[in-house]
């Protein structure tokens, strides 16, 4: 255990909480953790999916109850019941699903969670308030602006307002990286470390190890529901931290062999002009020219909101491509539905797996059944072979070192693990090929190998397959060939051992590369 | 095993459901008399004459019983067309239109065709009473499919234009020289068989199996599969490959289809003729009876059965209590505000058992 060197008797944390015990019928999910927060610092509570992060925070917040333990208060012991009584004593939590109102204005939302509302509105005040905390911790947001119109970046701004306006003092971030693009990843970096200076204390949940690198001063690592270990910054590094997280150390999964398709074999996808009408806020794509070969993993670059969605979407069938050609595995399949190109083996794994691609109330094993019901038919169709169901599914957990539960409803799997049922799906069935989007969102550090892996072995199968990410080391370690979308258009084709970041990073935002 | 031990805890599971069902269902309508009780002693009577008379009437003999069940048949088979579409969240209010429309289909096959025999004759008249209802479902199933127009809102228009098509038929063609809103009684061979000396007919046993029928596609086949997905997540079931629009239209059908055979149900057993305006309701009751058991079959079986006693034993109240038929359908009304309060209910029960 390294929590010896943590203990400093000069100061008293802010907030304290001894040996917080929490069960859940069938797991513990803490079990006797300590778990210390001192002022003007960067907490990081690190650890895989199902560590237990979320739950002990939940407990601060007064989500759940704990069935043991204390907390304290700058040394007293206090009792949070809701969340009410956590604000009160000026805890606040930034979620990873937002609780902002789309459809008013920012200022509307942050005035909605002021604990002294009057009931007449002064909204000059409130502008005011709202003005004077952005410019100072860099938070700038046009306070008028409807939320629904704001970037997901933004709206973690807004909710972080929310909180310090409120008079938090103590904050909460649930994996708050996850939903950002790199740049602004850096920009919130930027924003807690402003905090920081201003007495804040920051309790930031993740599973990212780089991150915690970059930006905390203390993390604690759990695992299992247990402290793993709880170190200073200048005690850590990436190596440590990951077998403090899964006790032993990883390595991670790269495409040691980059493949030079055999040009000469057909491609496995063809996009020749593709055009796309736009509807409500979707992209419009511009003519996008695009070939998978068999082999190859095509990572497609972008900042989300490009394009990405409707590239894959003009791929499976789900809209239609109004010019151009779409050609694949040697036929023309421009205007074939999603149903036929599905059965062709085209697999797919969605950037938001829990509404675009799982039926959340039927079983993880019916929803592993779903895209190939032709497949499992006994009779004709009267029947199900949900025995043949069960055992591919076997098959390919233990194939990719995955477990899940096969009968519960799949709304009740972590996020993880919902991301590796779709994994199991749409890679392990002979997909030929695979639009992945996303591939490893949401996965902690163990299942982002074994999904990058699984991507590798269906590729060195023979498959094709169009990788999207914003993860740019994800693309560089993984991709045969890179290309950046970018406003619709394909801005740029590249081998990535023939480019770097930087080149990448200005075609993704649109900005001139710079003449070395 | 471990497989024996899930089928063991599915099994408890199912017995529990049961329990809890059957527990809900007779709250429910306790609740909902004793709220009608209320209002009956108001207007100043006796509830508990009442729902004596009610119960002797409809349960204390057999003829009695057996009227019931001919009053629930149609209501079996008209909720059933609201149920399956709703499985693919399509909301068919349209059952009484498709209702009107089977009904007119299957008269003009017993009219047309009235020298065949019973056996070409009735399977005859209940395929184009399915075909008639279908047509009628697939109007607004194609529009809906489509994007174009929502199903709710169709429906429920298509509805009083189907009684207009029956009434210009009836008044224009097929009413019998004594009367003009009714055809002549059809020839034996267009009516269908009935049971134990009583009214109950055929379709009383075509309402159970299809109810069988109907729980035993969506648990085990493909089909059933598909339609839960699409039920549970149209999006993420597209994306999955499931042809959805072929879905919904061929569901909207298939409901109208179920309709139109009730409506066959009714010319060729319960009147044996086709008379303007028959339907009393019947298809509005099966919207709100699917509804009240949420699709399931069971729920269907255990609902329409207390409407159909309401609807007999409230016949019976008026003439033994000189209530206005209004009054049934307040009770009616009682029973719907009730069901909706259901999770309040159920939360009561699991308080008791825990």
């Amino acid at each position: 255990m390294a929590n010896t060197s943590c203990e400093e008797p000069s100061r008293t944390p802010v907030i304290s909480m001894r040996g917080i015990t929490k069960t859940f019928p069938g797991v513990v999910a803490n079990d006797h953790i300590h778990f210390d927060v001192y002022p003007s610092e960067i907490h990081a509570l690190l650890g895989e999916n199902g560590a237990g992060k979320s739950t002990l925070m939940k407990i601060l917040y007064g989500f759940y109850r704990a069935d043991a333990g204390q907390i304290l208060l700058n040394g007293k012991p206090v009792s949070i019941r809701s969340p009410q009584d956590a604000r009160r004593v000026n805890i606040g939590m930034v979620f990873q699903e937002f609780t902002l109102i789309p459809a008013l204005s920012v200022a509307e939302n942050i005035a909605l969670f002021l604990p002294d509302l009057p009931a007449v509105l002064n909204h000059r005040e409130i502008h005011r308030r709202i003005l004077d905390l952005s410019e100072q911790y860099d938070l700038r947001v046009d306070p008028q602006a409807v939320v629904a119109e704001l970037s997901i970046g933004e709206r973690q701004k807004v909710e972080i307002l929310k909180l310090l306006l409120s008079g938090a003092r103590i904050l909460i971030l649930d994996e708050p990286t996850r939903v950002l693009a790199p740049h602004e990843v850096e920009a919130l970096f930027r924003v807690l470390d402003n905090l920081r200076r201003d007495n804040y204390a920051i309790i930031l949940i993740t599973h990212k190890v780089k991150e915690v690198l970059a930006c905390a001063d203390r993390i604690t690592v759990l695992r299992g529901g247990r402290v793993a270990g709880s170190l200073l910054r200048s005690e850590a590094t990436e190596g440590r931290l990951v077998t403090l997280m899964f006790g032993q150390e990883l390595t991670s999964p790269k495409a040691d062999r980059r493949k030079v398709p055999d040009k000469g074999a057909s491609p496995l996808l063809e996009l020749r002009g593709v055009e796309t009408r736009p509807a409500g806020t979707e992209m419009r794509l511009k003519g996008v020219d695009l070939q998978v070969y068999p082999g190859e993993i095509v990572g497609v670059a972008g900042v989300s909101g490009n394009g990405q969605k409707e590239l894959s979407d003009v791929v499976l069938g789900m809209i239609p491509c109004v010019r151009g050609e779409k050609i694949l595995f040697g036929e023309d399949m421009t205007h074939a539905s999603v149903g036929v190109v599905r059965r062709r083996g085209v697999g797919f794994v969605p950037e938001d797996p829990l509404s675009m691609a799982v039926v959340p109330f039927m079983t993880v094993l019916e929803n592993l059944a779903l895209t190939r019901t032709w497949h499992y038919a006994r009779a004709g169709g009267l029947k199900m072979d949900w025995r043949a169901v069960h055992r591919d599914a076997q098959d390919a957990m233990s194939r990719f070192g995955f477990s899940f539960s096969l009968y519960v409803p799949a709304r009740t799997l972590s996020g993880g693990n919902l991301q590796r049922m779709i994994i199991v799906r749409e890679l392990a069935y002979g997909s030929r090929l695979i639009i992945a989007s996303y591939l490893t969102r949401g996965l902690d550090v163990r299942s982002t190998f074994a999904a990058r892996q699984a991507l590798l072995q269906a590729r060195d199968e023979g498959a094709g397959v169009l990788l999207i990410s914003e993860d740019l080391e994800e693309l560089f370690a993984l991709s045969d060939r890179l290309v950046v979308l970018y406003d619709g258009r394909i801005v740029g084709t590249f081998r990535p051992e023939e480019t770097d970041i930087y080149t990448i990073g200005h075609l993704m935002t649109g900005s001139e590369v710079p003449h070395a | 095993m471990p497989e024996t031990t899930i089928i063991s805890s599915r099994l408890a599971g199912f017995w529990r459901k049961l329990l809890d069902g059957l527990v809900r269902y007779t709250l429910t309508i306790l609740l909902a008399l004793g709220l009608f009780g209320v209002i009956l002693l108001i207007s100043g009577r006796n509830p508990l004459h009442s729902y004596r008379d009610m119960l002797v009437h409809t349960m204390g003999s057999a003829y009695g019983f057996s009227e019931v069940l001919v009053a629930m048949t149609p209501m079996l088979l008209t909720a059933l067309a609201v149920a399956l579409p709703s499985r693919l969240i399509l909301i068919n209010v349209g059952v009484e239109g498709q209702l009107y429309m089977g009904a007119c289909f299957a008269t003009w096959a017993a009219l047309t065709f009235p020298h065949l025999p019973a056996y070409v004759l009735l399977p005859l008249m209940a395929f184009v009473g399915m075909l008639g209802g279908a047509l009628w479902a697939f109007i607004p199933g194609y529009l809906k499919a489509r994007g174009i127009v929502n199903e709710t809102i169709t429906t429920l228009l298509l509805n009083s234009v189907a009684p207009k098509i029956v009434s210009f038929f009836i008044f224009g063609f097929w009413h019998s020289p004594m009367d003009t809103d009714k055809t002549a009684n059809f020839v034996p061979a267009a009516r269908l068989p009935t049971f134990f000396g009583t009214r109950i007919d055929l379709s009383l046993f075509i309402g159970l199996a299809l109810l069988v029928v109907f729980w035993w596609f969506v648990k085990y086949t493909r089909w059933g599969l598909e339609m839960r997905a699409i039920g549970g997540n149209p999006q993420a079931a597209r994306r999955n490959g499931i042809p959805v629009s072929t879905y919904l239209v061929v569901g909207m059908c298939v409901g109208g289809a179920i309709a139109g055979l009730a409506g066959m149900a009714q010319v060729s057993g319960y009147y044996g003729l086709l008379l303007a305006n028959f339907s009393r309701g019947i298809g509005y009751m099966g919207f709100l009876i699917s509804w009240l058991s949420f699709g399931d079959p069971l729920g269907i079986l255990l609902m329409s059965f207390v409407v159909a006693v309401i609807f007999t034993g409230g016949n019976l109240l008026q003439l033994t209590q000189g209530l206005p038929f209004a009054a049934i359908n307040l009770l009616l009304a009682l029973t719907l505000f009730v069901v909706l309060a259901r999770p309040q209910f159920s939360g009561f029960i699991r308080r008791k058992t825990a």
